[in-house]
């Protein structure tokens, strides 16, 4: 009797996996690829712990610790690119979050239906275009010579300003970038959790003689808090992944400075320099602390919301 | 509620600040478009002395001639037309069937597997294991590794898997009665349910496709396998630091300035091309991967 339970377990497996193999083929090619290549690079990761040489391979270095970390933590380039990558999230959280909120309020306002389809449809398209695109933009409407804004500079009497050479000027243009290009996609959750206000609470509200600025703020804004909330807190939870890409298109050496964050140190140290297991060290440091911060962004929302974000 | 008779003269005015704010932005969005349009039909000469503001100066096609007239252009250009039309082509014949899967209650390992797949969108070796691992697998300068390397993330698959689990089992039932198998059910009750969701995805992946540049920056080495992003990235640093291509070409008619331009505005027009389908779908799309109850 007691050795025939597990046996009529494996009939029953066996069973199972026959009559519903074609889930289990539709699953594995997706499985094979993450092991491939999402989850092997994790066991690649070694290397930020190994004195690693391409022709040993990840296996055959010697461990040597901690060592990369205590170098990366006496390297002052790298102690400002995680100053520099704080910073840069900072400014975009200060600027950048509140901006398609306050666009989503005040397409709400807006009567005329074509005027604000139209709008919506410009606003929204700069999200689509490449970082390159924007780079290029950027890099031909802010050069010294050439470019509208010296133009501009010029017609008010001031002598033009190399404004991509010059580290104070790299986190204005970086963040005013990142707003051009996404406040108005971003707008798009904000107005559909404005079209989720329950509409009696306006009608008891015109009864009451309220405008509309008092329903702004009185009813459009308390009722899209929650979202304002999550967002807000997945917005804390991505702080270490500011847009590399857009950095390394649009910074140089005179604004490494300012402009320097983790990735594009690791970028250049392991990819340009050859610096691999340093560069590791370093994307690790990056990847442990952005995961902390998600799984803490996610307790947070599940608290404040009990919604979780996945 | 919005009643524009019953607003009173402070609320009319308030919408008109509003409209107003909202014009500005608006043309603020528009004008960079505009003014690379005007630069990249200007003559060089002009561009480069800073004065193009709205319209062409000195009107020419200069640039874009010069950027016809190179093959790299072209090659490029192609480059990316595969890179998008095999890339997602590739991504949607992972992520269909393995979202289907994930739907399926009767999954055994159902709750790991959405973990394995969802814990990758918290955390990710970084740029050197993953960059170690391509080349380790021979896949670097390979088009095939852009399209294979790149094909799935996990945020089209959960989109997709919330899409499918919300689809009603009477829609299956009457299937499975006729005698379907799950490639059946996938493809003849799933799929045509689902077209506003794979749509929305598919455009995730198109423009992710289109607009790729890091990774075939790093990866790619030949100039033959090279797309439309890299190549416009090479023009201008290249123009931009060559100061004998600068005084020769100015004489020719065009600059750095205008040639940059003329292959923004080259890249853009597909993707505005295309936008008008897309827009009634994103709008919809952002919130079905969004916040949801």
């Amino acid at each position: 009797m007691s050795d025939r339970k597990p046996d009529s377990n494996w009939v029953k497996t066996w069973d199972h996996f026959r009559r519903e193999w074609q889930i289990y083929a539709m699953l594995l090619p997706t499985i094979i690829w993450f092991l491939v290549f999402l989850y092997k690079p994790m066991y690649g990761l070694q290397i930020a712990f190994k004195d690693y040489s391409i022709f040993k391979g990840v296996a055959n270095s010697p461990w040597i610790g901690w060592e990369h970390f205590h170098t990366l933590f006496n390297n002052d380039s790298f102690i400002r690119a995680v100053r520099n990558t704080v910073t840069i999230s900072f400014y975009n959280l200060l600027f950048g979050f509140p901006a398609p909120i306050i666009l989503a309020l005040m397409f709400n306002e807006v009567m005329h239906a074509t005027y604000k389809r139209t709008a919506q449809t410009i606003v929204y398209l700069p999200h689509f275009i490449s970082s390159v695109i924007i780079a290029g933009i950027v890099i031909t409407a802010f050069s010294p010579t050439a470019g509208i804004i010296n133009t501009f500079i010029g017609w008010l009497g001031f002598d033009s300003v190399y404004f991509l050479t010059q580290p104070q000027w790299f986190r204005p243009i970086f963040v005013g970038t990142g707003i051009w290009q996404e406040a108005g996609f971003g707008s798009i959750v904000f107005l559909a959790a404005i079209a989720g206000v329950n509409p009696s609470l306006y009608e008891s509200a015109v009864v009451d003689g309220a405008n509309r600025w008092q329903m702004m703020w009185k009813i459009t804004i308390p009722s899209i808090m929650p979202t304002i909330l999550i967002m807000l807190i997945i917005r804390i939870g991505n702080v270490m992944e500011v847009s590399f890409e857009l950095v390394i298109l649009l910074y140089q050496p005179s604004t490494y400075e300012t402009a320097d964050v983790v990735n594009t140190w690791v970028y250049r140290q392991g990819l340009q320099s050859g610096q691999y297991d340093l560069a590791a060290a370093a994307g690790l440091f990056n990847a442990v602390v952005a995961f902390v911060l998600v799984m803490t962004a996610n307790t947070l929302s599940r608290r404040y919301s009990r919604t979780s974000l996945w | 509620m919005q009643n524009w008779n019953l607003y009173s003269r402070g609320d009319k005015f308030f919408a008109m600040v509003v409209s107003v704010l909202i014009g500005v932005f608006t043309v603020a969005t528009l004008y960079p478009f505009i003014y690379i349009a005007a630069v990249s039909f200007s003559s060089g000469f002009a561009a480069q002395a800073g004065k193009v503001v709205l319209t062409p100066i000195e009107a020419t096609f200069e640039a874009y001639g010069y950027i016809i007239s190179d093959p790299q252009f072209w090659i490029s250009y192609g480059n990316t037309f595969i890179y998008t039309i095999g890339g997602t082509i590739v991504s949607l014949m992972f992520i269909i069937p393995c979202a289907y899967a994930l739907s399926r209650p009767q999954l055994k390992g159902r709750r790991f597997f959405n973990l394995f797949i969802a814990f990758t969108m918290w955390f990710n070796a970084g740029l050197i294991p993953f960059f170690l691992n391509m080349r380790d697998l021979g896949l670097l300068d390979s088009m095939f590794g852009i399209i294979l390397g790149f094909a799935i993330n996990a945020f089209n698959i959960i989109l997709l898997r919330n899409f499918f689990e919300s689809i009603p089992q009477s829609f299956e039932e009457a299937a499975r009665m006729d005698g379907a198998n799950d490639f059946q059910v996938l493809w003849k009750v799933f799929i045509p349910l689902s077209k506003p969701a794979i749509a929305t995805i598919t455009l995730f992946l198109i423009v992710a496709r289109w607009n790729g540049f890091f990774w075939a920056m790093v990866l790619l080495q030949s100039e033959s396998k090279i797309p439309l992003q890299v190549f416009l990235r090479h023009t201008i640093s290249n123009l931009s630091d060559d100061d004998e291509f600068a005084i020769v070409q100015t004489a020719a008619g065009f600059s750095a300035e205008t040639v940059t331009a003329a292959i923004i505005v080259c890249s853009i027009i597909p993707v505005l091309i295309v936008y008008p389908f897309i827009q009634k779908y994103f709008e919809k799309g952002i919130l079905l991967g969004g916040v949801k109850e």
